[in-house]
């Protein structure tokens, strides 16, 4: 369809697309009207609550409820055997394009052995939270402990104990890509640059915690179940494979999300576990986690090691690099998309921005008696980017070379896409070299080293920190998602309807959890169709409104559903025009819709309206000829070609000034360029960006899962895992560079994790250019002050 | 064992309340689920994010380390509340222009907390601004938005005198 046009009519004057607009869901929200999973109250609602796992590992010997069930307000106890029973049969988190990966079978709540402190073992379901927390308490389960594995180091060591003898060893998954000669060009190299750097363990921390509400009506045997979900489709297709419901009896509603980043993509034991007693009672039960049990049981992520080598000339031209990745995965690999994504991340994205042509990455990935983890926002980015502009700062300082420097002689440059990386992806549409000019310009960046070197003299000590990316967004089907094998669309759709009032509906499978998608399909709708935002209503995250779609991840709602939508939105608009040709006695091609009207092109005057087109498409049917009766609806979907994923690309600058007496940094300011290809809305890409650096200097700063040797949390409250606040924070300065990648007609690439992906490892390179001079070297996030007085010698 | 309840009397959102409730409920279960006021919300229960801030007798108190029988006799202000009187208007109207929120989930705390800054507004700087919301965990915007949002309220008001 019209290939020709599609750029001027989202490039019109006055067009809706690039233009920003504000939220209705925000109007809403700032008036405590937000409507969240836990706002949703049906009368006679059941609460559950889970008695959990105490320990690590740990066999599990009796159970007894009897004292539980007597309880007031008890109406269900369930343990994970009865659980089972209800269930088509356990989950195994492997996914064929992970070739050799193995996992243990994994039931929603643990039977005869707990693998993971907080897995869930019985499930109280009471009139309220605080009953059926008061008859867990009774619940008694006799436990013998077992070994525990917990040092990823050691975890294929042959006197560590296997947590699943079934698999035969604590291996996941282990790969190795390599391109080139790296043994070569090492042994060429006049500079070899040899690191290793440690990562702690994550969580994502939505502020609203998990949700879900699960309905039942046995008569029509449908299953209704709202909950704080990223991906309805995949979870109505999960929960009805898991609890063997008709799929297309199961409807699941996404109302407001309160947070994600990942976390509410995944499936997990205990919402399966309310599901199945909404089912077996008939009455709506609901699943709230709460604080200690969203750190003891989402996701967590990010725990590496990861030993990094590079090679240079003296000019510093990057010949190769090597890494070896060591990732510790959880007790399971996590259903249904697995614990091996981030390791392969890694080994996909390090070192990305640059022209070398010499690569080697290994991982292993291993069980762990911990948190089974998953995909966090910007899945292996931080850890990949941390590593290899780590590597390449300290060539560049053992080259004498300025670090933006290095970068400018090392990164692929702009006019030699399409090419294919040393990873072995494809890469096109890329600006690094804009990028970088544009930060050395937006950092004043000769000025700022001026200034370093002034507060150097006073005895403060401040450093500027670069950091260039890649980040793969919107995959597509043929890697994990397709080809993988696991049940979640990388295909996107959206139906839009011409109402007979001449307002538009939108219907698109991606969702929205505060992004704006919702706000940014509207603006592409009404562009495309020439209409006022006003009357264009968009509906997202209702599995019974809107086409199958993979919803929202690995930012992928706009340049994935973006696309949907435009595509959808041409062919309406050719319905439409072609209705008004017949109409009005003209040629379709002779006319324009424009604020809601058909005019002559080039006019703007109207010659009927889309609410008279609407008024005779739907009611006055007589009027039109029998060959054009459309249904003024289209759908269209989007889905990439060969392609893995969209690849963007970005810069991130950052100054800091560390206090070598306490370790604290203080963050002074904080830069990102970025090429999301076409920006949609610029507020709204803007406050993805400043939110996802957030979250990554969390990670780089203060958050991390804490176990002991026993395999227990230590941190499991928002006072012990420490999160960025306000006060330390910086003001962030965001710039995109908009090359539209040629996959698509809209151009849109992802934005909403280039933040996150490159923080930790701007701010780990700025802090080391602090202190660069006392001979300290920080490689180990987060960089605590005991890590940084660490680094300096001092404790 | 039935729970221990109290009868409580007190004004939420300018109206009077009396109501039988558990004496263990924390006020912010209260208003969500006796009263329907789900505006305030729970994000640890534990006093550290601010998402369950509410006003309390004129102050800001964090609603999940409040018991509902603690509120007898008080007045408490909800989102809810603040939005039918106006009070906060403009600042509502700058968060939805700047953007100084995604998800939400923490708008309510922060606009109540942010509210303290108005109420006799001075000048104060974005670190003071920063350092007066840094009770009030937002995973979502990164808070440069809120604070932009907060800043150009307190100016408009200064500036109107
Ligand atoms: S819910 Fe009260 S401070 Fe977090
Ligand atoms: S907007 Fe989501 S937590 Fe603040």
């Amino acid at each position: 369809m019209n290939k020709e046009t599609p750029i001027t009519l989202l490039d019109k004057p006055n067009s809706y697309v690039g233009r920003t607009l504000s939220r209705d869901a925000a109007k809403r929200a700032v008036a405590g009207r937000g409507r969240y999973t836990d706002d949703i109250m049906p009368a006679r609602t059941l609460h559950a609550a889970f008695v959990r796992s105490p320990y690590g590992h740990a066999k599990i010997l009796s159970i007894d409820v009897d004292a539980a069930k007597q309880q007031p307000g008890v109406a269900l106890v369930m343990t994970g055997a009865e659980l089972a029973e209800m269930c088509t049969g356990p989950w195994v988190g492997t996914l064929v394009c992970f070739d050799g990966m193995k996992s243990e079978p994994q039931h929603p709540m643990a039977i005869d052995r707990a693998c993971w402190q907080g897995e869930p073992v019985v499930m109280v379901v009471a009139s309220s939270r605080a009953e059926a927390e008061d008859a867990a308490e009774l619940v008694t389960v006799e436990y013998e402990e077992l070994p525990v594995v917990i040092d990823k180091e050691t975890a294929l060591d042959k006197d560590t104990p296997v947590i699943h003898p079934n698999l035969g060893d604590n291996l996941a998954f282990e790969k190795t890509i390599e391109s080139g000669d790296v043994e070569k060009a090492v042994a060429d190299a006049d500079i070899v640059i040899e690191d290793t750097f440690t990562f702690g363990r994550h969580t994502a921390v939505s502020l609203e915690p998990r949700a879900l509400l699960a309905e039942y009506d046995p008569g029509t045997e449908r299953l209704t179940i709202h909950t704080s979900s990223q991906c309805p489709h995949m979870i109505q297709t999960v929960f009805a494979r898991t609890l063997g419901v008709p799929e297309h009896n199961v409807r699941i509603v996404a109302p407001d999300v309160g947070g994600s980043f990942g976390l509410k993509i995944h499936t997990f034991g205990d919402e399966v576990a309310a599901t199945a007693a909404a089912i077996k009672l008939a009455r709506p039960v609901k699943f709230v986690a709460d604080r200690l049990e969203s750190f003891a049981t989402d996701i967590h992520a990010r725990e590496n090691r990861v030993s990094g080598r590079i090679a240079v000339t003296k000019e510093g031209i990057i010949t190769s690099m090597d890494i070896d990745v060591r990732s510790g995965a959880g007790a399971y690999s996590q259903y249904p998309r697995t614990s091996v994504f981030e390791a392969n991340q890694i080994l996909n994205i390090t070192g990305g921005p640059y022209a070398h042509e010499n690569y080697r990455a290994k991982t292993q990935v291993v069980y762990l008696n911990k948190v089974p983890t998953s995909q966090y926002r910007a899945v292996g980015h931080p850890i990949g980017n941390s590593v290899g502009e780590s590597l390449v700062d300290q060539a560049a300082a053992a080259c004498g070379i300025d670090p933006m420097e290095i970068r400018r002689r090392n990164v692929m440059h702009d006019d030699s896409y399409p090419r294919v990386s040393a990873a072995g992806i494809e890469m096109r549409d890329l600006s690094h070299q804009q990028c970088l000019e544009t930060l050395v310009e937006r950092m004043g960046y000769d000025a700022l080293l001026e200034e370093q070197a002034e507060y150097r003299k006073k005895g403060i000590q401040r450093g500027i920190g670069i950091a260039a990316f890649i980040k793969g967004t919107a995959p597509g089907p043929a890697g994990y998602y397709g080809a993988g094998g696991a049940p979640i669309s990388s295909q996107d759709s959206c139906t839009i309807k011409l109402e007979p009032s001449g307002g538009v509906i939108c219907m698109v499978g991606v969702t929205d959890q505060g992004q704006g998608v919702d706000t940014v399909m509207g603006q592409i709708a009404a562009a495309t169709l020439g209409v006022p935002m006003e009357s264009v209503r968009v509906i997202e995250g209702d599995t019974d409104a809107v086409p199958y779609g993979g919803g929202t991840y690995a930012s992928r709602a706009t340049a994935i559903g973006g696309e949907a939508t435009y595509q959808a939105a041409m062919t309406l608009r050719a319905e439409i025009l072609e209705i008004a040709g017949v109409l009005l006695q003209a040629e379709p091609d002779t006319l324009d819709i424009v604020d809601g009207h058909v005019v002559d092109k080039g006019d703007t005057a109207s010659r009927i309206s889309l609410a008279e087109i609407g008024r005779i498409g739907h009611f006055q049917v007589a009027e039109l000829p029998n060959h054009i009766q459309h249904t003024l609806s289209a759908t269209h979907r989007f889905r990439l070609k060969d392609a893995l994923y969209i690849f963007t690309n970005g810069i991130q600058g950052a100054y800091v000034e560390v206090d070598t007496d306490t370790g604290f940094i203080k963050l002074l300011n904080h830069w990102v360029i970025e090429d999301c290809g076409r920006v949609i809305n610029p507020q709204l890409a803007d406050e993805q960006v400043r939110g996802g650096c957030v979250q990554g200097l969390g990670g780089a700063l203060y958050e991390e899962c804490v176990y002991d040797a026993a395999g227990q949390l230590q941190n499991a409250t928002l006072a012990d895992y420490l999160t960025p606040m306000a006060g330390e924070m910086p003001d962030i300065e965001v710039a995109h560079i908009q090359t539209h990648t040629g996959v698509s007609e809209l151009g849109a690439k992802g934005v909403g994790e280039s933040g996150t992906g490159a923080a930790p490892a701007v701010v780990m390179n700025a802090v080391n250019d602090a202190i660069r001079p006392f001979g300290g070297k920080v490689t180990a996030q987060p960089m605590s002050p005991e890590t940084i007085l660490k680094a300096l010698g001092k404790v | 064992m039935s729970e221990a309840t109290l009868e409580i009397s007190l004004t939420v959102n300018g109206e009077a309340v009396t109501k039988t409730v558990p004496v263990r409920q924390h006020l912010v279960d209260f208003l969500r689920t006796e009263l329907g006021l789900t505006g305030s919300h729970l994000g640890c229960e534990h006093g550290v994010c601010g998402a369950c801030s509410v006003r309390v007798d004129d102050a800001v108190v964090r609603g999940c380390l409040m018991l509902a029988v603690q509120a007898d006799g008080a007045e408490v202000v909800t989102v809810e509340g603040l939005t039918e009187t106006g009070e906060i208007a403009d600042l509502q109207k700058n968060f939805v222009e700047r953007n100084a929120m995604q998800c939400g989930y923490c708008t309510p705390g922060m606009l109540i907390t942010a509210s303290e800054l108005l109420r006799e507004p001075k000048p104060v700087s974005r670190e003071e601004i920063r350092g007066h919301l840094s009770g009030n965990f937002c995973r979502c915007t990164g808070y440069h938005a809120i604070v932009d949002a907060v800043e150009t309220t307190i100016n408009n008001r200064l500036e109107e005198g």
